[in-house]
């Protein structure tokens, strides 16, 4: 395909996207929007499966069979929601033991969140509450990206998600009607993870380099500092009613720009968590990658089985 | 059923508690693992199974809390026993060593546990009976699943068959306990609440062998085996699962959650 | 790098009786049996279904995107398979 034929496909291409079609597996694409995509999608799916780590080291203790059971329904479904974006990963013409690859050797990055340990019970709450409150607003934008399988694996995990952020709130708030103990352990859990959570809509808009390209495509239909400003906005005031203090001096209520003001971000301490050196990344990337390797003879035992059922069928079709 | 006495409130309680005890402990064994399969797909399948287990646990002890009054709840009951007072068999005790001890530990206590199921569907107490006759269709499926694996592992290549075999020749001694019956399990029998214990041992047997024969797997010659955990005489995993269990509660003694 | 996953199947969802099967979504199986039984697990977790297909993706014949004007368009200008396409009179109000 020569320079010019290339140009009008993609001239095509970005007509469709502007008005709001999607695009599937098949078409045309640039591969720059592969790519892209491939990195973000597959970035996102790790975040779900690392995600998985923090919250499943209380599974084993919750303290009661009711929180336990939501909690490894919540930490299942994160799984799930891998497997859905692996699964749309995998249709622009990636395996998902590439993918995996990426993760486990350090190349592909996953959300920086899950390199924070979880300390406590309230941790738990702190994550389902602000985390996934954090993600949902990602993911709900997300629902009308243009890439199809993306889409469509967002419009599923939206579903799911719906209870995740209750099933924190409510372990907070049980917390803050319970005893002084108690409540010392959920505002010490917001103290850990509120900055932390800021941090997860990235760096500045003013230092977010492919925001422009990706917002054309609709992987992002909001700015990072945008989402960053609508988080604080409804966050807030959810802390505030059941006592809980967010740990920023700074914050304050701005009457005229109709949001709340809030102080900086350690940067410092984002860009090292994401450079590896957050309390856990060897940890969490260690216990991936052993579940993996752990799980090889499994796989490959099935793949064997498959193998000699399928020998055995068509020997018994030949008699 | 024949229908003798009807047995004590106590007893009916240690009756419905010691028969959810073993779903208790594996249930938690198997929720420990998520996060940490061979792949995304079966660590969804097993966490499913931990669910369907915690579920069943939860009907047997908030109908046993309703039994024992006295503040007692689902919580009291799953938390805040001795170790001694854990009814479980040994086998569901045992450690996760790989997935085929995992795959080889399930498969061994699923068909038991339907095969109780099948029995208590009809249990003269309509709660027990209530919760058999929902538990029966997901302990169906939990049979189904730990078999199927079990038969990809034995039918696999040398090293899953070589594994599949040494978990079953470590777990099988685990694997005759639930047929002894304790007093207060023949008390349940009689009263045509419990299961004729003894009477499931030969379906049993005959399932085992039917799948382990399509798993190319054999049997170990001369089964000494063990038991204890019916009266509450554990392996030394136990204390460690406990400890983690309860830890929550343990520390932070009447507190809501 | 370990290279051992299993096959990818598509998985298609009978939501209720009556409604067709419609497609979900994907997964990993080694055989045909483990899909179904992956995809009762990974769909239908919150009561999605009463019946599952699965289908190797392998197996899956598509259409090609360049093909779209050939099979598809020439179905755009034929207004008499459609019912608007008809006249009547203004006193039969439903046919």
């Amino acid at each position: 395909m020569n320079e010019a034929q290339t140009t009008s496909l993609e001239e095509v291409f970005n007509r469709r996207i502007d008005a709001e079609e999607k695009i599937e597996p098949k078409d045309w694409m640039p591969e720059k929007y592969r790519k892209t995509h491939i990195r973000q999608i597959s970035q996102h799916a790790h975040s779900e499966i690392v995600g998985m780590l923090p919250e499943g080291n209380w599974i084993s203790r919750a303290p009661t069979l009711r929180r336990k059971v939501a909690l490894l329904a919540k930490v299942q479904d994160e799984a799930g929601h891998g497997l859905y974006l692996y699964s749309a990963a995998e249709t622009l013409g990636i395996s998902r033991d590439e993918l995996l690859d990426q993760l486990h050797d350090g190349t592909a990055k996953y959300s920086s969140i899950f390199n924070y340990p979880t300390l406590t019970w309230a941790d738990i709450g702190a994550i389902g509450w602000l985390v996934d409150g954090a993600a949902i607003m990602n993911q709900v934008a997300l629902i009308n990206t243009s890439y199809g399988p993306y889409s469509r694996a967002m419009v599923r995990i939206c579903k799911e998600e719906s209870f995740h952020q209750r099933q924190g709130y409510e372990i907070l708030m049980t917390l803050m009607k319970g005893t002084d103990e108690q409540r010392a352990m959920a505002q010490d859990a917001l103290d850990r993870w509120w900055w932390p959570s800021l941090m997860m809509f990235g760096p500045r808009d003013d230092e977010s380099p492919n925001t422009a390209q990706s917002m054309r495509w609709k992987l992002k239909r909001k700015s990072n500092d945008e989402l960053r400003q609508a988080f604080v906005d409804q966050t807030v005031p959810q802390a505030e009613l059941i006592g809980l203090r967010i740990p920023d001096p700074a914050l304050c209520w701005n009457e005229e720009r109709g949001h709340y003001d809030f102080g900086e971000i350690d940067w410092d301490e984002f860009r090292q968590v994401v450079q590896g050196n957050g309390p856990c990344n060897r940890e969490r990337l260690e216990a991936r990658r052993a579940a993996h390797r752990n799980g090889t003879w499994v796989r490959e035992a099935a793949l064997a089985h498959a193998a000699k059922q399928a020998d055995r069928d068509s020997l018994r079709k030949a008699i | 059923m024949t229908a003798a006495a009807a047995p004590d409130t106590r007893t009916l309680a240690d009756f419905v508690i010691g028969m959810a005890d073993n779903d208790l402990i594996l249930a938690q064994q198997l929720g420990k693992l998520c996060g940490h399969g061979p792949n995304l797909e079966t660590d969804i399948a097993l966490t499913n199974i931990s669910l369907d287990l915690f579920g069943q646990v939860r009907s047997c002890f908030q109908y046993a809390a309703t039994l024992l009054g006295n503040g007692a709840t689902e919580d009291t009951i799953a938390f805040l026993r001795k170790e001694h007072e854990y009814r479980n068999v040994l086998l569901v005790e045992q450690p996760s060593l790989d997935f085929g001890h995992i795959i080889v530990r399930q498969f061994l206590y699923d068909v038991f546990h339907h095969l109780l199921l099948e029995r208590l569907q009809f249990s003269a107490d309509e709660t027990i009976a209530a919760i058999a006759r929902k538990s029966i269709k997901e302990t169906a499926y939990h049979v189904r699943f730990s078999a199927d694996w079990l038969v990809r592992l034995g039918d696999g290549n040398d090293e899953s068959r070589a594994r599949a075999q040494a978990a079953l020749d470590h777990l099988w001694p685990y694997a005759d306990e639930w047929f002894l019956p304790t007093a207060v399990e023949s008390a349940a029998a009689a009263a045509g609440i419990g299961a004729d214990l003894p009477s499931l041992r030969e379906p049993y047997q005959r399932k085992v062998a039917a799948v382990l024969r399509e798993a190319t797997l054999e049997l170990p010659a001369d089964t000494h085996f063990r038991k204890g955990g019916k009266q509450g005489i554990h392996t030394e995993h136990m204390g460690y699962i406990l400890a983690e269990m309860q830890s929550m509660q343990r520390t932070y003694p009447g507190m809501q959650w | 790098m370990i290279m051992n996953d299993w096959p990818l199947w598509e998985v298609f969802i009978r939501s209720r009786s009556g409604l067709e099967h419609r497609h979900c979504g994907s997964l990993h199986a080694a055989d045909a049996k483990m899909a179904l039984e992956n995809a009762r697990d990974v769909y239908t977790r919150r009561n999605e279904g009463v019946s599952i297909w699965v289908v190797p993706s392998a197996q899956i014949t598509a259409s090609q995107p360049e093909e779209q004007a050939e099979l598809f368009d020439p179905a755009a200008d034929k207004a008499y398979r459609h019912p608007t396409f008809y006249v009547l009179p203004e006193e039969v109000r439903h046919m």
